[in-house]
């Protein structure tokens, strides 16, 4: 860990501020120029439409229709079409257009990318990349806003990917593709469209490496995707309360920083763990229950949880928002976690 | 679409149809293009704020097949859905009420307008997930032929949900255990932003699913006659044991993905074909040309629906939204079994 930690290029301010969907284009476009073996395959994938969020936008254009394939609705044959290509050596990026698909997929997914290697004794393995974005917050309903990362995560063999920012999601998808294991890159509808300075050029960070958006002292938000940007303005708000927080993006759950969310919990002493993902049986209950478990007796408060309520997502905005973890319940957990001591 | 340019078949002699069943029909065809006009009227003008799945041009196929179903039969369908909303019943204030996200709509405004459903109609269940429908449709088909009744079940689903694989699951049960259930696949050439001949090497989908060992047929899915036909004889056959059908109904969608969404990729002479012959006024100029109907009769139901249309809508502003308390409601059926 402490290696690969050492390996992140600094960002500079200088760098050109483009979207996270631009972010993740420029890293296919690197993947795809540096390396023959890479190849693209989803729904709408091809220009002139380039992915309905805009991922593949040109790379058809540039790489030709044999390298970036337009599918058929057959989010099966997407998955399994990619594990099979990877298997023969190949590097597949599939796109499952929205994470609330992959129910579609999962036996593809988890039956097999996720097992091949540990059946077969390590003699294949699936270097594949799935690509998914993830809705919530959008009033688009139950079917189309969900953040199922839970279900990777309890997954053996897959790792989980979850970038909240351009750079952040420029060099992880570079580094997915070119990892060995298959690999859940999430990406966050409601942050795709948000700019931010991202490194031209090749750019890499390693997985399983977490990221301290913002230093603080009294307390820490263990937290990833759509909630980062949640967590930090809560921080904002606390900081003229004179509470001071520290955002921890885990960036990656599996591999999961765990060295770097003990530090953190171990300087503040006060941790709360948000997630879009339902709270009940969460990523936050793991995460929870290894500092609770780790730093037994060292903690100011008990480790609290802010995840997405027990219900599918509702429609009515008024629902919907009361359904997420936000900003303005996030300052409020924390308030009550300084007060606890 | 047919082949000779969309002139609908004027045949009113073998089209069986009564003067009332042609203008219920009507009635019904305008109340969906009436409820389209107003919902894209209130996008555009930011009186709504809704993902809106356009149903214009597929106005025929829904009208035509429930002038064959009872309130007992079942329909399930997917988020490009409100045309099969409206003729199967779903009452149009709780229907706009839901798509706006209101207490008094059909899910009291948790389901959004890609869930609506009213079991009272018959509507058991919207879906947003391609090809989800149909193995539902099967077992709703299967529980009318368990109980000996004989209600029909009519699954409604896109060109492009030929390509999933639950819905291949469910063509060959619904054949092997030939269950009352109506295939209908509402083909409008497009799966999203793709052409339906980017998407398969097959051209008829009628005979692909007749490989199942079921009855399929293409059908002008924008000619009233011979849906009406088609839809006839297929919900017949169910409904007196003899098993699924796969209706291939040409149609043509006018508009993009979704409200909003560019048709960029659409071809533009074949889009403005199309608009040219829309199915609602061609049925309108065949009911005036083939059945001497009255323009004054076509006109009374037009404003008669625009009028009911507009008071779903003013209903549906003035309802509140869900309280918080419905946030934890319907999970279950005693929100004691909630966890945590
Ligand atoms: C399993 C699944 N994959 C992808 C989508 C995204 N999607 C929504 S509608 C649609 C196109 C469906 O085309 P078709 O079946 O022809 O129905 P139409 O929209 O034309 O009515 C796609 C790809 C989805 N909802 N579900
Ligand atoms: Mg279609």
């Amino acid at each position: 860990m402490m290696d690969r930690r050492s390996q992140e290029p600094a960002g500079a301010p200088e760098d050109p501020a483009i979207t996270m969907s631009e972010a993740v284009n420029q890293a296919l476009d690197l993947a795809m120029a540096e390396d023959p073996e890479v190849f693209v395959i989803g729904e709408d994938i091809e220009d002139p439409i380039g992915g309905v969020m805009k991922g593949t936008k040109g790379l058809s254009t540039r790489y030709g229709r044999e390298r970036v394939r337009n599918t058929p609705i057959s989010e099966q044959a997407i998955v399994g079409a990619a594990i099979g290509a990877s298997l023969a050596g190949m590097r597949p990026v599939a796109e499952v257009m929205l994470m609330d698909f992959f129910a579609v997929a999962m036996d593809q997914v988890a039956n097999h990318a996720a097992k091949l290697r540990y059946m077969s004794g390590g003699r294949t393995n699936v270097p594949i990349t799935i690509r998914t974005s993830v809705g919530g917050g959008r009033q688009f309903g139950a079917q189309h806003s969900q953040s199922l990362e839970a279900w990777m995560m309890h997954t053996p063999g897959l790792k989980v990917v979850v970038p909240s920012t351009p750079r952040d999601a420029k060099g992880l998808l570079y580094s997915c593709i070119f990892d060995d294991d298959p690999c859940i890159f999430m990406e966050t509808m409601s942050l795709l469209f948000i700019r931010g300075p991202v490194p031209a050029g090749r750019f890499e960070l390693p997985l399983g490496v977490a990221d301290v958006k913002r230093a603080g002292e009294d307390a820490t938000v263990v937290t990833w995707g759509w909630q980062v940007p949640e967590a930090l303005a809560a921080a904002e708000v606390l900081s003229a309360e004179g509470i001071s927080v520290e955002v921890l993006d885990l960036r990656t759950l599996v591999p999961l920083d765990k060295e770097a969310i003990l530090a953190s919990a171990a300087k503040t002493g006060r941790v709360v763990v948000v997630h879009a993902a339902t709270q009940f049986a969460g990523p936050g209950a793991e995460i929870a229950s290894m500092v609770s478990h780790d730093l037994f007796g060292r903690l100011s408060a008990p480790v609290e949880r802010l995840g997405a309520v027990y219900s599918p997502v509702p429609y009515a905005s008024g629902l919907e928002a009361r359904h997420y973890p936000e900003r303005t319940r996030i300052a409020e957990c924390i308030r009550a976690l300084v007060g606890h001591s | 679409m047919t082949s000779d340019g969309g002139t609908p078949p004027s045949r009113p002699s073998t089209s069986g149809l009564s003067d009332d069943a042609a203008l219920r029909i009507f009635r019904t065809m305008c109340t969906i293009r009436s409820a389209e006009d107003r919902i894209v009227l209130g996008l555009n003008s930011g009186e709504f704020r809704m993902t809106y799945y356009g149903v214009r041009g597929q106005e025929v196929i829904p009208a035509a097949v429930c002038e064959h179903l009872r309130r007992d039969d079942y329909m399930v369908t997917t988020y490009r859905g409100m045309h099969d909303c409206i003729a199967k019943g779903i009452p149009l204030d709780e229907l706009v009420a839901e798509m706006c996200g209101k207490v008094t709509g059909t899910s009291k405004g948790k389901g959004g307008p890609m869930h609506l459903s009213d079991p009272q109609s018959g509507l058991m269940v919207t879906t947003g997930v391609v090809g989800g429908g149909l193995p539902i449709a099967v077992g709703l088909a299967l529980s009318s032929k368990l109980r000996g009744t004989d209600q029909v079940t009519v699954v409604n689903f896109g060109d492009g949900a030929t390509s999933i694989g639950a819905t291949h699951e469910a063509c060959n049960l619904a054949a092997l255990w030939e269950v009352p259930v109506i295939f209908v696949c509402q083909h409008n050439q497009y799966g999203e932003h793709t052409r339906f001949a980017d998407f398969t090497r097959t051209r008829s989908l009628a005979d692909r699913f007749r490989g199942y060992g079921m009855e399929a047929r293409t059908v002008d899915g924008n000619s009233v006659p011979a849906m009406d036909e088609a839809a006839g004889e297929a919900i017949g056959r169910a409904r007196d044991g003899g098993g699924p059908t796969f209706l291939e109904c040409m149609t043509y969608r006018l508009g993009g993905h979704t409200f909003g969404s560019t048709t960029e990729y659409m071809d533009a002479d074949e889009y403005s074909r199309a608009e040219a012959d829309e199915p609602v006024a061609r049925y309108r100029r065949w009911l005036i040309g083939d059945r001497g109907i009255g323009e004054g009769v076509l006109h009374e139901i037009e404003d008669d629906v625009a009028a009911r249309v507009e008071e779903a809508v003013a209903a549906a502003k003035a309802a509140a939204p869900p309280g918080a308390d419905e946030l934890f409601t319907d999970v279950f059926s005693s929100q004691g079994d909630l966890p945590g």
